[in-house]
């Protein structure tokens, strides 16, 4: 039928033990926007950093081939010099320079001389951004524009490389829904002028939304390719795809026993910013979650649900905290997060990486790191107990891994994430705070992170999760505090609650 | 060291392995041997392995302080050789020229260290000044207040009391006379005794609670070989004077901090902070107290060795202790410490600083000049930590 731009055959490739790709196939059409999709570990990112060259010809076994000719990159820049530009998970900008800069990094504008031609460097720059939208200033620097538009710079970039097959890995990750839609119109509207583009991405709704045609990966091996229009093209038809099997309910069902004690309460809650004291992060915020409640708090990116949650957790954001806090009924003051957690208070982070993991560490040494007192005596680390009980912990959250000595940064995201639950589970908290518990992690893992939240609510436990995804938040709360620019603009009790009612409380607010 | 860290396999012997995880061992013992050739022996003779250690006790006794600094992110202290500077003129100057008592001058001097490492710990930790700035600004403002208090000049120190404390030679009555000294041998024995024990009782504890053993081979050959070479050790020093008050000193040092490193909690906090700050911070730990902890305990110990340095060369001038943090450094890079924090351990920087010590002993025995000795250091420096990258990249880590 159509015209095909790329078709990788048979792609095999071994990491040391691992298969991590067998006979892998993938057919895109010029012009289409295909989607990759797959759990964590099915070879995603493998399959592509073996298109971009990243693994050199020769490392893999199989033929890719690109407008009908064979192709054998070395290196990224073989890849890039055709066209195929890839934009990875993590963006690549460096803060401190501009966007002009970063858009030109290792391919600069130079004049006769040599040296980089500036002006030519800022003009060719803001062309290629006008293309995506932005108007900021090329000279403006990458710290000072949000995560949405860093993306938009990121896709800028590529087609300063004039990008004829873009491959974006995760795009909307770290993005808010209005910001992940409005990346994906222009996808579309690319699509119009003929842009190919390979999407990786955990969002099914998303796929839903722009995909032609969807490739399912799973362990290594290619499953199926769904396209839109002839095979059915719905989130359930994909799930059972990525998981092998269909997946009646994504969120499991647990017993409402909201009791009447309030685990934690808030009352007039004021966060001011910690380089900006003049500008307020949260505005008067009064909130309460009961025993054996899940609460949810929806907004956009920067409406200050983090920033609450960790002012919350022993003033660990912000300055010039006022307010009153309530633990069990009980007012409390909490200078620090020791204070925090000794009050049996946990704070999950929505970046594990960043703030929540030592990498470089083992399970063990991450489960107790919050709680060594519990292993310990006379500050001397019982290394048997200390064993035991992360052997426990790995158990209790399902983590698979080898051995409680692997490091954590070799394990999955949607491990990292349990082992993360682990240690906080490790304090034994009343009230957990969960900042965005699935982000990033395959719909397997997202489910066993659900019940565990069942389990701790059901054992009494008061659980507060912060979530960008309005369906994850509809269907595992109770009730639901909708939040933006700082201030609460609504709650909303579970059973009523939809994604357009959320939505319109935020937009409601804005107006 | 951390051998028992993801043990390859089920207990089976795996060479590979076994060359990566031991390298550093490796390497001295194949610098040693080098050295003994081409020194014709004499490398071995007891006076010189005696020396080895006194010579290389400060150099220890620094390392064990810059490893907690650099663990917490690969910072590292510059003024150590300054403080030493100052606090060993301090106590010459006390000693010799006011007749001051040893009791109180020891506790005052060490004191001083100690002042030191708080004034820079609390830049470093509470106000957050980059520690290579603050250090770089201790060295310069240490040093000149060591040439203050020597008024420039060098002062030597004769008070036998002050001696006796750090460099005098044990004598047990019985045992050592002026025929023979067999006190190295029971000190020995009892060290031997307690590795061997120690080793059985760890086995038995884990097979108790049902853990993962190594192999005994793998197990009671390290506690031999380890027993084997202590108690030539011994026998050297038997051979020459027998064993220094010095390196009571340097040994209990030593010991303090790789059970602080490696058994307590507040040891862990300086693993976690090189690892991740941020999340450290987030698991109720106050980072800010151990940057401070860190540096003020590395004032300590520069206190310390300002006197051990007193004590064996005999005088003190304004230029002691120049350069002799580099020393402390290369000794924990070699010895595997990582240059981003967050990894190394005692045992590991005692082999890097025994490393360095090996090559300048035999060098100087060979009457090889300092210039070359320094090529030489430098290169085994970086080749040590090209050898630690590079093994690194190649097993994923």
């Amino acid at each position: 039928m159509g015209d095909t731009i790329l078709e990788m055959k048979s792609i095999t490739k071994e990491f040391p033990g691992v298969k991590a790709l067998d006979n892998v196939n993938l057919v895109v059409e010029r012009g289409e926007i295909h989607a990759l999709i797959g759990e964590n570990g099915a070879g995603k990112s493998t399959l592509m950093n073996v298109l971009s060259g990243t693994y050199p010809v020769g490392s893999y076994s199989g033929e890719i081939y690109y407008n009908g000719e064979i192709c054998q990159f070395k290196t990224l820049k073989d890849s890039e010099a055709k066209g195929i530009v890839i934009i990875h998970q993590e963006l690549a900008l460096i803060p401190l320079l501009t966007i002009g800069e970063n858009m030109f990094l290792g391919n600069e504008k130079k004049n006769k001389l040599g040296h980089i031609d500036w002006d030519l460097t800022y003009n060719e720059a803001e062309k290629h951004m006008h293309q995506v939208g932005l108007d900021e200033s090329a000279q403006t620097l990458i710290k000072d524009i949000g995560t949405g538009k860093q993306q938009l710079v990121e896709i800028a970039k590529a087609f300063s490389k004039n990008v004829k097959l873009l491959i974006l890995d995760e795009p909307t990750s770290s993005l808010n829904d209005e910001d992940a839609k409005m990346l994906l119109d222009l996808l579309m509207e690319f699509k119009k002028n003929g842009l190919t583009s390979i999407i990786i991405t955990h969002k099914l709704n998303e796929i839903i939304y722009c995909a032609d045609k969807a490739t399912i990966i799973r362990d290594g091996s290619t499953i199926e390719t769904l396209v839109k229009g002839v095979d059915e093209f719905s989130e359930d038809r994909i799930i059972k795809g990525m998981v092998g099997r269909p997946m009646d309910d994504r969120y499991p069902i647990r017993e409402h026993k909201v009791r009447d004690e309030v685990g934690l309460e808030v009352k007039n809650w004021t966060v001011y910013h910690p380089l900006y004291h003049e500008k307020i992060v949260d505005n008067n915020i009064s909130f309460k979650v009961h025993k054996g409640e899940v609460i949810g708090f929806s907004g956009l990116q920067g409406a200050g649900r983090t920033e609450l949650a960790m002012s919350i957790f022993g003033k660990s954001y912000g300055t010039n905290i006022s307010g009153e806090l309530y633990l069990d009924g009980k007012k409390v003051d909490l200078k620090n997060p020791e204070q925090a957690i000794h009050h049996k208070l946990a704070y999950v982070t929505e970046d594990r990486k960043v703030n929540g993991l030592i990498l470089g560490e083992s399970i063990r040494f991450n489960t107790t790191l919050a709680r060594l007192d519990k292993v310990c005596s006379k500050g001397v680390i019982d290394m048997t107990e200390e064993k035991n009980v992360a052997e426990e912990m790995t158990e209790a959250m399902g983590t698979k891994t080898p051995s409680i000595e692997q490091r954590v940064g070799n394990l999955s995201g949607g491990n990292q994430q349990k082992a993360l639950l682990g240690k906080w589970m490790f304090t034994e908290p009343d009230v957990l705070i969960l900042d965005e518990p699935t982000r990033g992690i395959d719909v397997g893992a997202k489910y066993d992170i659900y019940c565990l939240i069942n389990k701790m609510v059901e054992e009494g436990k008061s659980v507060i999760m912060i979530s960008s995804e309005m369906p994850e938040l509809i269907g595992m709360c109770d009730r639901i505090y909708i939040m933006n620019e700082g201030e609460l603009r609504g709650e909303l009790d579970a059973k009523e609650a939809t994604q357009e009612k959320i939505m319109s409380y935020i937009i409601s607010a804005k107006a | 060291m951390s051998t028992k860290k993801e043990s390859a396999g089920s207990g089976q012997f795996n060479l590979g392995a076994f060359l990566t995880k031991n390298s550093m061992v490796i390497a001295l013992i194949v610098v040693f041997v080098l050295f003994y050739f081409l020194t014709g022996g004499r490398l071995l003779y007891a006076q010189n392995m005696s020396n080895l250690l006194l010579q290389n006790g400060y150099v220890l006794v620094m390392a064990c302080g810059m490893l907690l600094c650099i663990l917490t992110g690969g910072n590292i202290d510059l003024s150590v050789g300054s403080v030493i500077c100052m606090v060993g003129g301090m106590a010459a100057v006390m000693l010799t020229n006011h007749g001051v008592n040893v009791f109180v001058t020891i506790p005052i001097c060490i004191l001083v260290g100690l002042v030191a490492g708080i004034w820079q710990g609390y830049w470093i930790g509470y106000v957050r000044i980059p520690p290579f700035i603050t250090t770089l600004g201790g060295m310069f403002i240490f040093r000149g207040f060591g040439r203050l208090i020597l008024d420039s000049k060098t002062v030597a120190v004769q008070d036998e009391m002050f001696l006796n404390i750090f460099t005098a030679y044990i004598k047990i009555p019985g045992f050592d006379t002026d025929a023979h000294i067999w006190s190295p041998f029971l000190i020995g024995a009892l060290a031997v005794a307690f590795i061997i024990y120690s080793t059985i009782a760890s086995r038995a504890n884990k097979a108790k609670k049902g853990y993962r053993q190594n192999s005994a081979i793998a197990d009671f050959g390290r506690a031999i070989v380890i027993s084997a070479v202590l108690l030539f050790y011994c026998y050297l020093l038997t051979q020459y004077k027998g064993i220094s008050v010095m390196l009571v000193w340097v040994v209990a040092i030593c010991l303090i901090y790789h059970f602080i490193t490696s058994k307590t909690a507040f040891g862990r906090y300086f693993y976690a902070v090189g690892g991740n700050e941020k999340a450290t911070q987030l698991s109720g730990i106050n980072t800010n107290k151990v940057y401070f902890i860190a540096y003020a305990n590395m004032g300590l110990l520069a206190g310390l060795c300002g006197l051990l340095c007193l004590a064996r060369v005999g005088s003190v001038n304004g230029s002691t202790g120049t350069s002799f943090e580099m020393d402390a450094i290369g000794s924990c890079f070699i010895g595997g410490a990582s240059a981003y924090g967050g990894s190394g351990t005692i045992p590991g920087v005692i082999i890097g600083a025994l490393l360095l010590g090996v090559i300048n002993m035999g060098m100087s025995i060979m009457g090889i000049g300092d210039s070359w000795q320094y090529v030489v250091k430098g290169g085994v420096l970086l080749l040590a930590v090209i050898f630690d990258v590079v093994s690194n990249r190649k097993s994923g880590k």
